[in-house]
């Protein structure tokens, strides 16, 4: 008996407290892993300079922040779905579907993807060809179209070192293998005439892009679904091993790993601001616009994240790894503005 | 009684073994048979010490470094161009002067610092100044300036976190080989700190803060703590209590004394002994489905995380208060209503106070087990980035907290290397506490335990 009381004590206690707990106090967001540790830099920066309490930043990828962000409108469901890509279509019509129509998407910067080894390791200078012809499930070999024979680095370059070719690369869950395979594989199977090759081999225009971005499956090459501290424990233990980082993971662990030249341009903030350096993606997130003016510090977080002084290249954001996007002021404007995407 | 051959050593035996004292073959096989079982068992233990002990000392190794942090202790002077430039220090003017401009302040007090100390170190950059101190300090000079207006412009006595790579390059974990090939630090950075700590104004000490803190950015691994983690564990810990225990009882007792046996019986007692071998993540799914889409609770919210970890400990909780119940024996139930006690008075008088300290054992471990679960915590949005501590009970209830597993596993996934000793800090916590509960749980069985 006595125990029954209690269970009814609390469950009243817990039903009392939920109607005056009601009004959330603070932002939510989650999203894309890579724009996490901006979105906690700008978060912490945000609760102690603003009378706003810090918003709660969660992870798990692009893809569930959106859906989560696309579940409807209200307390219970995220104000901001951080992302590493673009929103899809379909996104778009599932948010619709539930309602969540007025969309802003606010870009704040680049990040780079790099190809770094292990410190010890010998230095490399790729091309995009030359992750073509690595990592590709077929290449051309004297103008034929062959399963993927190369063992080593230097087979597929001569000046490349003589290692054997073992990448670790993003999973497809993560938004960095579609920018890995559009602008590293895809580039290279079109710089190195072996996207005509495909074509004149009786392929269609779209089987021979598909064809193109092939990751070979022999066990060269790694998909790593987890994030980059498990391919730099990836690399730690087979030192042969080249991975696929985001540069601010590298700036901060420049004591264990060596970044390879894409197509001669070191990766840094200044060579992916000025366009040098091919491989980076711009970083966005989105708000949902009916949430704004119905939770507190919504706009404020949003007007603080795009400003000068925090995603501008003085910033904290860019002494992190970000590179500031050169339009930074445009996306001010938008922001004050409230412009929604069509 | 099986040694009483042996003791008449002299007794004759008529099958055609011969002496007992001689070991014939098979004998001598069973004896070896039962050898190499020792063998085989004692290595088995012998494995897994050996796993514990390697996964304790890399844990403490990797660890104990957290609960240690350097400290800066230096005159900052509150130039008030730089944090009050109306000059009439009204504290919402200066509200909307930035920590960032707080960091230049500091960067001038380094530089006044290593004037002042007459220390020269070749190769100094501004960069190197930056990253000595903790970005965390300037948030720490600004709130004490909006408390106390009138210390602008005066020359203050700030006790500072030092750098994350500063703090690593005292721990060991930053070398000056590794200062060579690495953007964020420098050897004549590393110098610097050197000679900082020889004139003592660098130390480092026991870090209470570690236990206290909340959570900090990527940008800040120095001031991480595991305070509102160990905070939403608490919380969570307190609903599972509070729901769980008495509903588990209750269900158990009701199965194990009251219910029919019949079919229907027998289907809830499958059904509750395949809930306890569902996946965790399972819970997860159901949570965020009932609690929070349905019922509309909030998001990373203590109560919905204590709501679904209750969900998975309650099936834990009946199976071992049933079997704790089976194990009274019967004869206490007779005696008890062959003196003319009622079934309920024969349960509650007799029965439940002698199964108790099994109740509490299982109540224990059922509680530990949720402690460490991170998988249904995720989909609740608990393993988050959160700073705010959560108010006091009953409203923290609703507040978004973290918890210690959650702390842990994301802290593994931070880019900086010293939020990987961060993690194994935490998970030493982890550890005392799940040791103290397993403590707690044998005590209260030895106190209450009655044999018969």
């Amino acid at each position: 008996m006595k125990t029954i009381g209690l269970t009814a004590t609390a469950l009243s206690v817990i039903a009392l407290s939920a109607s005056a707990a009601a009004a959330r106090e603070q932002v939510q967001i989650a999203g894309s892993s890579t724009v996490l540790p901006y979105s906690t830099i700008v978060a912490e920066a945000f609760g102690e300079n603003m009378d706003f309490p810090t918003p709660v930043v969660e992870s798990g990828g692009s893809s569930s922040g959106l859906q989560r962000f696309c579940e409807g409108v209200g307390e219970n469901t995220i104000d901001i779905a951080n992302a590493s890509r673009k929103i899809r279509d379909s996104e778009i019509e599932a948010c619709a579907a539930n309602g969540v129509t007025d969309i802003m998407e606010v870009q704040f910067g680049y990040d780079g993807i790099v190809f770094a080894n292990a410190a010890s390791g010998p230095d490399f200078a790729y091309t995009p060809a030359d992750w073509f012809n690595a990592l590709a499930a077929q290449v051309v070999v004297d103008g034929e179209v062959v399963a993927n024979p190369n063992k080593n680095w230097n087979e597929v370059n001569a000046e490349l070192p003589e290692q054997e070719i073992l990448a670790f690369i993003p999973g497809t869950k993560h938004g960095t293998r579609e920018v890995f395979e559009e602008k590293v594989l895809l580039a290279g199977c079109e710089e190195s005439g072996a996207m005509e090759a495909f074509v004149a081999s009786g392929m269609s225009e779209d089987d021979a892009e598909a064809a193109c971005m092939a990751v070979r499956t022999d066990g060269v090459s790694v998909d790593i679904d987890g994030d980059y501290t498990e391919t730099l424990a990836r690399i730690e233990s087979s030192p042969n091993g080249i991975g696929v980082f985001g540069l601010s993971f590298y700036e901060n662990n420049q004591d264990k790993l060596k970044v390879g030249t894409m197509s001669g341009v070191t990766p840094s903030t200044e060579t992916i601001a000025s366009g040098e350096y091919p491989v980076s993606r711009p970083l966005q997130f989105y708000v949902k616009k009916a949430h704004i003016g119905v939770i507190p510090g919504l706009q404020e977080f949003v007007t603080f994240f795009v400003s000068d002084q925090i995603a501008g290249p003085n910033g904290p954001l860019s002494e992190y790894g970000l590179v500031a996007d050169p339009e930074l002021a445009a996306t001010q404007e938008a922001v004050a503005s409230g412009t929604t995407m069509q | 009684m099986t040694d009483l051959p042996l003791s008449q050593p002299g007794a004759a035996r008529t099958d055609k073994a011969g002496s007992l004292l001689a070991q014939d073959a098979r004998i001598k096989s069973r004896n070896a048979a039962e050898k190499r079982f020792r063998t085989y068992g004692a290595t088995a233990i012998g494995i897994a010490v050996l796993a514990l002990v390697v996964l304790l000392v890399t844990i403490i190794g990797n660890g104990a470094g957290a609960f240690r942090q350097s400290y800066l202790t230096l005159p900052v002077t509150l130039d008030a161009e730089l944090i009050d430039p109306e000059g009439n220090r009204d504290p919402t003017e200066m509200s909307q002067i930035l920590t960032l401009s707080y960091g230049r302040v500091l960067d001038q007090a380094v530089q006044d610092a290593i004037s002042a100390q007459n220390i020269q170190i070749e190769g100094l950059v501004e960069d190197d100044i930056r990253g000595l101190i903790s970005r965390e300090a300037s948030s720490q000079v600004r709130n004490r300036v909006l408390e106390d207006p009138e210390l602008v412009g005066q020359t203050v006595e700030f006790n500072v976190l030092a750098g994350g790579r500063i703090d690593g390059y005292f721990k060991n974990r930053v070398t000056m080989e590794s200062a060579e090939r690495d953007g964020n630090t420098s050897p004549a950075q590393l110098m610097l700190a050197d000679a900082l700590k020889e004139r003592g104004m660098l130390v480092t000490r026991f870090n209470w803060n570690f236990l206290t803190n909340p959570d900090a950015s990527d940008q800040r691994p120095e001031a991480a703590g595991v305070g509102v983690a160990i905070l939403g564990s608490l919380y969570m810990m307190l609903v599972v209590l509070v729901l769980a225990v008495p509903i588990g009882v209750a269900a158990s007792i009701y199965l194990e004394e009251f219910a029919p046996k019949n079919r229907l019986t027998d289907i809830i007692e499958v059904n509750i002994s395949n809930l306890a071998a569902v996946p965790s993540i399972v819970f997860g799914i159901l949570g965020l489905a009932a609690f929070i889409n349905f019922a509309g609770l909030p998001q990373s919210a203590p109560i919905v995380g204590g709501l679904v970890l209750t969900l998975m400990t309650l099936p834990t909780i009946i199976i071992s208060t049933r079997a704790a119940l089976k194990a009274v024996p019967p004869s206490i139930r007779d005696a008890a209503l062959g003196v003319g006690a009622s079934k309920m008075q024969s349960v509650f008088h007799h029965v439940l106070p002698l199964a108790m300290p099994g109740i509490l054992t299982g109540t224990i471990i059922g509680l530990a087990q949720a402690l460490g679960e991170t998988a249904p915590l995720l989909l609740i949005g608990m393993v988050a980035f959160v700073t705010e501590y959560p108010d006091p009970l009953p409203q923290g209830l609703f507040d978004p907290a973290s918890a210690l597993p959650v702390q842990v596993y994301n802290w593994t996934q931070r880019s900086d290397p010293a939020f990987f000793e961060r993690a194994s800090g935490a998970i030493i916590i982890l550890l005392i506490f799940l040791l103290c509960m397993n403590l707690l749980a044998i005590y209260l069985r030895r106190k209450f335990e009655r044999r018969w």
